[in-house]
């Protein structure tokens, strides 16, 4: 299975979405974001960091890069994409997730190991999981605060498109302690905690962040 | 800044810009070579820039002429304390004179130097300091100390992969740490973060010493292959120059002249101008743009633009090699195009580096630079002879022999002189203070030294520095090291700890600088890993005072004999002076780091209990000692006496027994202890994942809990007579002083500490004081949710 994984300039845990992939079964396959070439992937992760050091907006100019009109394309065709964190932006920003990311309400960089329940357990990259359990993975980000208006977020909860919430805690005051939500068909994903920094006992606080990796890897071969 | 505290004052800019004017200037005339032969009277500002008048006239015997208006501006700045350590240079020699290190590969006087840490990878690391800039401005001060110090890293040929940070402030109630805390904290994050490089750990303490002289002392580590070693100098005639990474602007002129080598003085001109403005996004491409010039080996010699700029890359590379340099100094990018030749071989614009690359991979060189959106610039090339001649416009402004400029500045050996008040600081016996006689007094005085803000939950800074980003970090602050995996298929890693006890160095800066090595020693031996190498940062007063010239010259001699005897070398370091306001020094502070390797990481030792029914093991001595303490700090203000003693034989047999403990698995946690003593050590242990303990001192309590005696840990086990043994026979005391488990500390017979309570003042203190949101406390992370399918 080959999991693509961009590097914008500012991409930080590309490194670690490709150990992720790695440790999954899966094969991870850098791709370049003035590319304009997928490499036949199967998915498409999309890193956290600080893509073009988050100038602008978070997201904003990598939503604009060559290789995410590819991007763009082929997940409204079904090609499975997951951002994590600076990647959630950039989806956000490409128009392929509804809300946006703003400034944590505490105005703060915050760095810890987040409790998060799952709350779709049938996308794409969750059918690992059990609807309502609880996973802890790290969340960090300085603009990490879920927003939109009431009538969208209304909608969004209709349509059960949040994946994940915070809890026992909400790290940055996203509306409805929302950390993650998905597409109309489940096949995107975007989430600001860091499954990829929960993958092995050694490095992170739990392995409950492999469930993304493994999930996607079995829609796969499904298809 | 000037004698007579009046006339002064212009800043280092007016007094250049007087003088020396680039086109774009409305002023007279550009200052080259010719003018300078022919003006030899003109007055110049070398004393607005720093240098002293028997300085000045030894640059006009160099040169045999007056130096030019770009000149002056040369070696002003690499003739600064900051960059040619005209005032430590003879007592930092000792390091070089330590018994050669097999483990060593490259020693002090490259930008960093490199130790051995086996299977072929070679890991280089240095502390620096940012002390002054990030007085002025908390937030860039601070973030480009990190970027300066991740420069000096990726030169060496390395890929940066951690950051720590040491930070110091005045009295954390004081209105003033509430202005440079925050700032300062959000810097190192905020450009670490941003760099992607994890940080481990770090020290945070408060003293009213620091109160105008807060220090910032920022380390990075990088790892490599034994062959990637790359090293700062020009070699082969024709081989070009190319400057790379930022534009040039008018950021930071200055710098090491004007603001960290001169002391803060209220009445001086605002700073602001000198403090450079850093870039991170930009930094991180030029890592990345780096590492695959390296790798397709592109260039012949590399040097980083940190203080001083394009002088000191330029005059240094040139004075490393073989031959001369010329650079025609118009071709420089800048971002200010009024900028003068001699503002732009100051400016300390970040995020620069210089390369001499071969003609023939120029182009290749280009386009890497290209791939990686990074700007760079051929603006001269390695030339035959011994000059280093600068042009602008076809003028030449440069015309001098770079080893004068970069490795033949000046060499003072300062008057020295023991401070007056050291014999009555030291007989004021720290033993003397009176100690809690109830039981409830001993719980008070434990709460309030674990709740002080030197020793309270440091989460509020923490939560602001990405831990977790390469996927390698094994362990991180709170515990007692930062480990750091380095190869994914054998498990080998690294360890690193930075210590820096200033109270101890106070009353006596020889034994200060030792105790503050072996803490650092042990810090990294608790983790499991074996010591290989120190490095160092130096923060002190003015030098130009005789008492802190003989602190410094002591904590060096402390630290050159401590290292001898411990067997390990140092590798380099850094040297900040000049911190003090008006006439009040900061305590001396030596800021030691020990890096040691780990052959296999998953052997790790963390810091926090985890399981109820372990046994709780002392491993090591403990005597009556208070001098310096954190209770003698915290309870009664007080400072004097004589700091513990040192035993390095001790700590060397302790660091052995942990080494064997660690690859036994005989052990489930290992804590050090130092500041406050074994009731710090406790508490740290048992809050970490919630787990009590109940304990038995036998003896004194209070000299059990808060003595400060060396050479000693904690660790838990379940094999406690498998550890008796093997401590027996590594000749290391044990004391069995209890069992794990419960939801509290309890003292038989003396007292009970709900973890609750010792939590709450624990974590309170630092969100208390400056502010932010509720920080929740940690939580004990459930055991492997593996999802199956």
């Amino acid at each position: 299975m080959r999991i693509g994984v961009i590097t914008f300039p500012g991409s930080l845990d590309d490194v670690d979405a490709a150990r992720a992939v790695r440790l999954a079964g899966g094969e991870p396959i850098p791709l370049w974001h003035g590319d304009h070439d997928l490499k036949d992937v199967d998915a498409v992760v999309l890193p956290g960091g600080f893509s073009y050091g988050d100038y602008l907006r978070a997201g904003a100019i990598a939503a604009r890069a060559p290789l995410m009109q590819d991007v763009v394309t082929r997940a409204r065709q079904g090609l499975p994409v997951l951002g994590i964190c600076n990647g959630f932006q950039v989806l956000c920003e490409a128009g392929l997730l509804p809300g946006a990311l703003t400034r944590n309400s505490h105005l703060h960089f915050r760095n810890r190991d987040q409790v998060l329940v799952v709350e779709r357990a049938d996308t794409t990259w969750t059918s690992d999981y059990r609807a309502g359990q609880r996973i802890v993975i790290p969340v960090k980000n300085g603009e990490g605060r879920y927003v939109g208006s009431d009538a969208d977020l209304d909608r969004l909860e209709g349509e059960n498109r949040v994946v994940f919430r915070y809890a026992d805690g909400n790290p940055n005051g996203s509306s409805r302690d929302i950390a993650g939500v998905t597409s109309e068909n489940g096949r995107i994903v975007g989430l600001m905690p860091h499954p990829e920094h929960a993958i092995e006992d050694l490095t992170g606080p739990s392995t409950d962040g492999l469930g993304f990796f493994t999930s996607v890897l079995k829609s796969v071969v499904a298809a | 800044m000037s004698d007579d505290g009046t006339a002064g004052h212009a800043s280092a800019t007016a007094g250049l810009s007087d003088l020396d004017t680039g086109p774009g200037r409305l002023a007279n005339r550009l200052d080259t070579v010719d003018l300078a032969a022919g003006t030899p009277d003109d007055e110049q500002p070398f004393a607005e820039l720093g240098l002293k008048a028997d300085e000045y006239a030894r640059i006009k015997d160099i040169l045999g002429r007056r130096p030019t208006t770009a000149e002056l501006a040369m070696y002003s700045v690499m003739w600064s304390e900051h960059c040619s350590y005209k005032s430590s240079k003879v007592h930092l020699r000792q390091f070089g004179d330590l018994p050669p290190s097999d483990a060593l590969l490259v020693g002090i006087g490259e930008n960093a130097g490199v130790v051995d840490v086996g299977d072929g990878y070679a890991v280089t690391f240095k502390v620096e300091s940012h002390n002054h800039p990030s007085y002025v401005e908390p937030y860039q001060g601070a973030a480009t100390g990190v970027g300066g110090i991740v420069r000096d890293i990726l030169t060496m040929g390395a890929r940066p992969i951690a950051v720590m940070d040491s930070l110091r402030f005045g009295r954390a109630d004081a209105p003033d740490t509430a202005r440079v805390l925050p700032g300062v904290v959000a810097g190192v994050g905020g450009y670490g973060n941003c760099l992607g490089l994890p940080n481990i750990g770090g020290e945070l303490l408060f003293d009213d010493c620091y109160a105008g002289n807060p220090l910032v002392n920022a380390l990075c580590v990088g790892v490599m292959k034994h062959e990637d070693v790359r090293l700062a100098k020009a070699e082969g005639v024709g081989n070009k120059v190319i400057l790379f990474g930022a534009r040039t602007g008018g950021d930071g002129i200055g710098g090491v002249s004007v603001l960290a080598s001169e002391t803060f003085d209220a009445e001086g001109p605002a700073k602001r101008p000198a403090v450079q403005v850093g870039d991170p996004f930009t930094e991180k491409l030029l890592i990345e743009a780096c590492l695959e010039i390296f790798a397709a080996d592109l260039v012949t010699g590399i040097q980083d633009l940190g203080g001083a700029g394009l002088s000191c890359a330029t005059s240094e590379l040139a004075s490393a090699g073989t031959g001369g340099m010329h650079v025609d100094l118009d071709t420089v990018p800048l971002r200010d195009s009024t900028l003068t030749p001699a503002e732009i071989l100051m400016s300390e614009s970040q995020e620069r580096m210089c390369a001499i690359v071969e003609p023939a991979k120029v182009a290749d060189f280009l386009a890497v630079c290209e791939k990686w959106d990074v700007l760079a610039t051929v603006i001269g090339e390695v030339t035959d002879g011994d000059r280093l001649t600068v042009d602008w416009h076809g003028e030449r402004i440069v015309d001098v022999p770079p080893r004068t400029v970069a490795h033949e500045g000046p060499v003072y050996e300062r008057p020295m002189i023991r401070p007056a008040d050291l014999d009555a600081l030291q007989a004021d016996d720290a033993g003397r203070l009176p100690r809690p006689t109830t039981a409830a007094e001993l719980q008070a005085h434990w709460l309030a030294v674990v709740s002080s803000p030197d020793a309270a939950d440091k989460t509020w800074v923490t939560e602001q520095y990405d831990r977790y980003v390469r996927g390698n970090t094994v362990l991180a602050q709170p515990d007692d090291a930062g480990v750091v995996r380095i190869d994914e298929e054998s498990n080998r890693g690294i360890a690193l700890a930075l210590d820096g006890n200033a109270r101890y160095a106070r009353l006596d800066p020889y034994l200060g600088a030792q105790l503050n090595l072996a803490e650092a020693y042990r810090n990294v031996a608790v983790s499991g890993a074996k010591p290989l190498a120190v490095t160092n940062c130096l923060n002190f007063g003015s030098p130009e005072e005789p008492e802190v010239m003989w602190q410094f010259a002591e904590a060096v001699r402390g630290l050159a004999d401590g290292c001898r005897e411990l067997g390990l070398p140092v590798t380099g370091g850094n040297v900040s002076l000049y911190n003090q306001t008006g006439d009040v020094a900061i305590n001396p502070t030596p800021v030691i780091g020990v890096l040691g390797v780990h052959e296999d990481v998953r052997r790790r030792i963390p810091s926090g209990w985890r399981k109820a029914g372990e046994t709780v093991l002392l491993l090591g001595a403990t005597a009556p000692e208070f001098g310096g303490s954190a209770w003698a700090s915290v309870v009664h203000g007080h400072l004097g006496g004589r700091p513990p003693a040192l035993d390095l034989a001790a700590e060397r047999a302790l660091a052995d027994l942990l080494g064997a403990l660690g690859n036994q698995a005989l052990i489930s946690s290992a804590h050090d202890l130092s500041d406050g003593g074994l009731a710090q050590g406790l508490t740290e242990s048992a809050l970490r994942h919630g787990v009590g303990a109940r304990l038995r001192l036998d003896g004194d309590a209070f000299t059990a809990l808060f003595s400060e005696s060396t050479a000693r840990v904690v660790v838990t086990t379940s094999d406690p007579g498998g550890v008796k043994t093997t401590a027996q026979w590594a000749g290391v005391p044990v004391t069995e002083l209890g069992t794990t488990g419960g939801d509290a500390l309890v003292l038989d017979g003396l007292l009970e500490l709900p973890l609750t309570e010792v939590r709450a003042a624990w974590t309170a203190t630092l969100p208390a004081l400056f502010g932010g949101p509720e920080h929740g406390t940690t939580f004990t992370v459930p055991a492997g949710t593996v999802p199956t399918s």
